[in-house]
């Protein structure tokens, strides 16, 4: 689905992630750790293709598909989806109009029902709301699950999905993260994702099969998921990357 | 006939501030223009309107096809009334000359808002031959649906000049969509537009006014309203078209205790385009209440966005928004929001909130996330931008509004 290789990525002239290179297969989720600077965002925003991250070398490739040089739409409209851990307010963009946009930028009819997605999101009361306007994290958080589900992308990037978000919230995001990833939508598609998690909650919803540690922009450890994560609290991520190293 | 309304005063007020040059905006030479438009034919059933005008004022909001979706109809080319009509009880629509002599009351209201002397505007205005419209609802008569007013102007380098009078009577609900309109080609032209508007105790009247001008008109439109205990004043104004200098800054009265003004203007200007536009709210009785809300956006103009709300009484609140938005940047054009408040008293509650810039790439690369192209993001955003969600609009007139923007918005995009 998704293979990067030796991607070095800079942002506004400084290099930040370093010879990356990674590979998820269809239907395959891996979990990116590590400490905040260490360019996990940054590796996000250069697979999405946000002209600001700007690749100097290396390549990504997308289903055989080359997209190095594709605009953010491109990819989107390809089939890579984000959700942004803090999107801009859009004013008088309400969180309808920005759900239709995203199904219909796919060419999607896709009998992907809106209402009943907003409703099982308790989203109800915010879908005539200025996109992000006044949400809080978790309102921020389901919206742009909602965003998501109804893009119906193959690939799912997920910065932090759980942060910010209570504890009865988090079941719900967790149920409905680990449903955009299994597709179950009614379509057969098998989609893959990367998801950034510092505390690893998500992962009590969602299988993740591999894990990476990223320090100081570049992949430091590969394996288990949740051997990582048990490896970090235990050793923190300089002790978890030494032992596996 | 000119006497009816005239006292020896107001003319002479006129008289001595017939060249006395507006506080703001270009001064515009009122001797470069024509009094002395062509005479047009009343139009019983309209089949006579010739199709570009037709076009144009339904650009403006105005239907003609079928009346009697209007709570009353007003149409004016150039200085002459070609149709007047009210299909509802209760709701007078008629030429200001024949209210004038049908309600002789009327000099009551006459200057009574609007200073006749407060420019070379107001003053050419009463020293002309009156024309302009007289809508007024009855005491407790609630509007079904909208009256609907137009001013076109027609004839070659014509200085039009319209006095209007507004009365919503106590209990009543007075919902008023006007155009002004003229051909996109129309060479030159000066719109002077008075307009008083009356909204008595427990009324209400929405107006909403939308301006479709040509790159060489020059408008200057008067506004003033006051409102008595309880009242509501809810005015909407779309300037998206091309006109060469518009210089307006209605003001609102709150008078009376717990009424409510709501001032929400809609403004573009492209390339060659200068607005100067502004609402002022005035809070004299307790408890009263304004928001003034606009929306700018210059593809190449110039815009200043004034809003003034002024605290009198005790218990008043008050609250100014000035967003603008600059989209190109090879044109240029300038915003200067302009907000002013002022407190007179403790106890009184007013904010504003401005904001200039161009769109913000976060936000339009968040919406190329989802698969928008970048000009489809932009789109987005400016329609956003300039969406309006009027508090207390009845929802025809939101639509009416709703879809007078869309349509400018093809163009401008």
């Amino acid at each position: 689905m998704l293979d990067i290789m030796n991607l070095t990525v800079e942002v506004d002239g400084k290099e930040i992630l370093h010879e990356i290179s990674l590979g998820i297969g269809p239907g395959e989720t891996h979990a990116l750790f590590g400490p905040n600077g260490g360019g996990k965002t940054t590796l996000l925003m250069a697979i999405m293709g946000f002209p600001r991250y700007k690749v100097t070398s290396g390549r990504i490739v997308f289903k055989g598909q080359d997209i190095t040089g594709a605009t953010l739409d491109e990819r989107a409209r390809l089939g890579i989806g984000m959700s942004f851990q803090r999107p801009p307010v859009v004013r008088g963009v309400k969180t309808r109009d920005m759900v239709t946009a995203s199904i219909a930028a796919r060419g999607g009819e896709g009998g992907v029902d809106i209402d009943r997605l907003a409703q099982r999101l308790n989203m109800g009361e915010l879908m005539d709301r200025e996109i992000n306007y006044g949400f809080s994290g978790g309102e921020i958080k389901r919206s742009e699950l909602l965003q998501l589900l109804a893009q119906e992308p193959e690939l799912v990037l997920l910065d932090e999905p759980e942060s910010g978000v209570d504890l009865v919230n988090m079941a719900l995001i967790g149920e409905m993260t680990n449903e955009l990833l299994q597709s179950g939508l009614g379509c057969n598609r098998t989609r893959s994702g990367l998801i950034i998690t510092h505390t690893g909650h998500i992962l009590d919803y969602v299988h993740a099969s591999k894990g990476y540690v990223l320090l100081n922009g570049a992949l430091r450890c590969r394996r288990e998921a949740l051997e990582v994560l048990d490896s970090i609290k235990g050793q923190g991520y300089e002790g978890c990357v030494a032992c596996m190293r | 006939m000119h006497e009816v309304r005239s006292s020896a005063k107001t003319r002479e007020l006129a008289g001595k501030a017939a060249d006395k040059k507006a506080s703001l905006g270009e001064d515009v030479d009122l001797s470069t223009y024509t009094s002395d438009g062509d005479k047009h034919e009343y139009q019983q059933d309209l089949s006579g309107i010739p199709s570009e005008q037709r076009d144009q004022m339904v650009n403006v909001g105005v239907t003609l096809d079928d009346l009697g979706l209007r709570g009353g109809t007003f149409l004016q080319v150039d200085q002459s009334v070609i149709h007047s009509s009210t299909s509802q009880e209760g709701v007078e629509v008629m030429p200001i000359l024949q209210a004038l002599e049908t309600h002789s009351w009327l000099e009551d209201y006459w200057w009574k808002a609007v200073d006749v002397d407060v420019d070379k505007y107001t003053a050419n205005v009463e020293l002309a031959e009156p024309s302009g419209y007289f809508i007024r609802t009855l005491p407790g008569v609630k509007s079904i649906n909208p009256v609907q007013a137009c001013l076109y102007l027609g004839h070659k380098n014509l200085a039009q000049k319209v006095h209007n009078i507004i009365i919503a009577e106590e209990g009543s609900e007075l919902h008023i969509i006007t155009g002004c309109a003229t051909h996109p080609m129309q060479p030159s032209g000066l719109h002077l537009g008075v307009s008083e508007f009356y909204i008595k105790k427990g009324a209400r009247i929405t107006f909403t006014m939308i301006h479709n001008w040509a790159p060489d008109i020059a408008v200057r439109p008067r506004s003033a309203a006051i409102v008595e205990e309880e009242g509501v004043f809810l005015s909407n104004f779309v300037c998206m078209k091309p006109v060469r200098t518009l210089q307006t800054n209605p003001l609102a009265t709150c008078a009376g205790d717990n009424s409510v003004v709501r001032f929400n203007s809609v403004l573009v200007a492209p390339h060659g385009s200068t607005l100067d536009t502004g609402s002022r709210v005035v809070l004299q009785g307790r408890g009263s209440r304004a928001e003034v809300i606009s929306r700018a956006i210059t593809t190449g103009g110039d815009i200043i966005a004034r809003g003034y709300i002024q605290g009198s009484a005790p218990e008043v609140k008050g609250h100014l928004e000035c967003r603008g938005l600059i989209l190109s940047e090879e044109l240029g054009g300038v915003i200067h929001a302009i907000p002013e408040l002022r407190g007179e008293l403790a106890g009184v509650d007013l904010s504003h909130e401005a904001a200039v810039g161009k769109i913000a790439e976060e936000e339009v690369e968040y919406l190329m996330a989802r698969g928008l192209t970048r000009d489809e993001a932009t789109a987005t955003i400016v329609r956003g931008f300039l969406r309006v969600d009027i508090e207390g609009l009845p929802p025809e007139l939101a639509a009416e509004l709703k879809q007078a923007i869309e349509t400018s918005e093809q163009d401008m995009l």
